[in-house]
């Protein structure tokens, strides 16, 4: 007589959701919430190329160095700004506006394993980040900028590799900065390294005293990897990679103590 | 089939829970077994709240042990055999309701279809629309699919009717009786007898952080004053006066009397019987706090006694 309605079961279950789809539907359902806040993804999808058109088109013809055109010279800087501004702000502002609207409280009941959520962040900011410079090769392809095929996959390859740091900084701006100040506190800082590195005004017209800061900035080390595909980099790779490693590990570091710091005190 | 001794799904041992200096919870030990349907009743600040929140292991005790299935509350394994529907939590609001759900039946190994969770909660018309965009009732409806879409066979409910309109409240209460129907494990809050009454076949009264009360809604109720009485006389009285009735909470003040009953009628008849000079008289439904009066009054007493 066990026909109307649904039966709960007798025996409590131990089974546990498989991750593999919970992981993919989280993943899609973060690159819609990032798609889905135009304050975010325009600025970081549109500024680039932006950035290219009103700048870089300019000055094609120009020689930066030998065999290096400065229009060139300028994409690869303006890569590295678009993909570590969504790094930056996938992590550090989606996750800072959903402890701001307590979406932190609702996941944190929910059996979501913690690690999925930030696993499915990662892979959201990978992705939308390779679709950002995705954007910008296209248009600078469309609009006549040529390089050898090569060139393209090797910066686009150091780019995405490269971004590391910035998903940890973006990680530890999100649990550093207040709520309420979420989009104003990350941009702002990002902002600031991002010039500081050269990535939007080159280093050679910068003021002395940048010049001086911006070797110990994680955005100048990305930047070299990107000029450094153009054979324009000033540093080896390595070099460069062992500076954003080292970066990788302290904005970790910060980011790990900061969520735990938040945890303590939300969950107390 | 063999019987086997069933694992409590909450059991909480010499609870306390401290935030500062306010004391949240004092000393509770409860003992929920499966298919119960449980509602916490108790005014507002009694610490139903943090009751629910060490349950779900979104708190920790200060004091004493919280199990949940056998298991700590934050674990995985715990978390996958329930939902709940929190009083102050939020939702990703640029994702519809569809997609919410569609994501949390992911997070639960037997959910059911996205469908029918729709239609339990009455989401049916909302399913594409954000969650942003919705009415207070309909987030409400919405935190309540997201608890119950991956079919889990616990459910905790911290006051879920407080956004709604009385017909929605009716209706919403009905569903969640349905739920506990089907064998299910249900733990709800509130404030309101009517509602525990409705619902639960179990109602663990809660004030300041103490468990006064735990019973069926008929012996509750029994015991729980619902009416005050509240009128003047024409001269002073004594207490005297209303010896052998049946009522609680006699307050005298100069020439107005107030005091708390489940019978004013007959109270009344006898009162009027006996002559007593009344004036300005006022009967009202006793709220809450008023109504566990009863139940706390003797509590207390029993505290400073202790």
């Amino acid at each position: 007589m066990s026909t109307a309605v649904v039966d709960a079961p007798a025996v409590v279950q131990r089974t546990l959701a498989p991750l593999a789809p919970m992981l993919a539907r989280q993943s899609v359902a973060q690159a819609r919430m990032f798609l889905r806040t135009p304050a975010v993804s325009v600025i970081s999808f549109v500024m680039p190329v932006m950035l290219f058109l009103f700048f870089g088109l300019q000055v094609r013809g120009t020689p930066y160095l030998p065999g290096v055109d400065l229009s060139t010279f300028m994409l690869a800087s303006f890569g590295a700004y678009a993909v570590s501004s969504v790094m930056v702000f996938n992590y550090g502002i989606t996750i800072a506006l959903d402890r701001g609207q307590k979406v932190d409280i609702l996941m944190r009941v929910s059996p979501l394993p913690g690690s999925v959520y930030l696993l499915a962040r990662t892979i959201t900011a990978l992705a939308l980040g390779l679709v950002g410079l995705l954007v910008l090769f296209a248009v600078a392809i469309l609009t006549g900028t040529q390089l050898p095929a090569e060139t393209w996959i090797l910066m686009g390859l150091r780019l995405m590799i490269g971004s590391l740091p910035f998903i940890a900084l973006g990680f530890a701006l999100a649990y550093l900065c207040s709520p309420s100040a979420a989009p104003a506190d990350p941009n702002l800082l990002f902002i600031v390294i991002a010039f500081g590195s050269g990535m939007l005004i080159r280093i050679d017209q910068m003021p002395d005293f940048l010049r001086t800061i911006a070797p110990y900035l994680p955005t100048y080390h990305y930047a070299q990897l990107s000029w450094g595909a153009l054979g324009a980099a000033t540093e080896e790779w390595y070099v460069s990679a062992a500076w954003l490693a080292g970066f990788t590990i302290v904005f970790f570091a910060i980011a790990i103590f900061a969520y735990r710091r938040e945890a303590a005190r939300k969950f107390a | 089939m063999e019987r086997q001794p069933a694992v409590p799904v909450i059991e909480m041992t010499a609870i306390h829970k401290s935030f500062g200096t306010i004391q949240a919870l004092v000393g509770v030990d409860l003992r929920i077994d499966p298919g119960e349907c449980v509602a916490i009743l108790g005014p507002n600040g009694a610490g139903k709240t943090t009751a629910i929140s060490l349950m779900l292991g979104m708190r920790s005790p200060t004091s004493g042990a919280v199990r949940f299935l056998g298991l700590p509350p934050t674990s995985r394994e715990a978390r996958s055999q329930r939902g709940a529907m929190l009083q102050d939590s939020g939702v990703p609001t640029s994702l519809t309701v569809r997609e919410l759900l569609d994501l949390f039946r992911t997070y639960y190994p037997a959910p059911m279809a996205t469908a029918a969770a729709l239609r339990l909660a009455g989401l049916e018309d909302q399913a594409g629309k954000k969650a942003g965009s919705l009415s207070g009732g309909q987030l409400q409806r919405l935190y309540f699919a997201l608890a119950i879409c991956g079919d889990p066979p616990v459910l905790f409910l911290d006051e879920p009717t407080v956004a709604m309109d009385v017909a929605s409240r009716i209706a919403f209460l009905d569903t969640i009786a349905d739920y506990a129907a089907a064998g299910r494990t249900v733990v709800l809050t509130t404030h309101f007898m009517e509602e525990a009454d409705q619902v639960a076949r179990r109602i663990v009264v809660i004030d300041r952080g103490r468990i006064i009360a735990d019973a069926s809604p008929a012996e509750i109720k029994a015991r729980a004053a619902g009416k005050r009485v509240r009128f003047c006389v024409t001269d002073h009285i004594d207490t005297s006066a209303f010896a052998g009735l049946p009522l609680t909470n006699l307050v005298t003040h100069g020439r107005e009397v107030r005091f708390l009953t489940n019978t004013p009628e007959p109270i009344l008849a006898e009162l009027f019987r006996r002559g007593t000079p009344i004036t300005d008289l006022e009967v009202g439904g006793a709220d809450l706090e008023e109504a566990f009066l009863a139940l706390t009054g003797s509590a207390a007493v029993q505290a400073v006694q202790a």
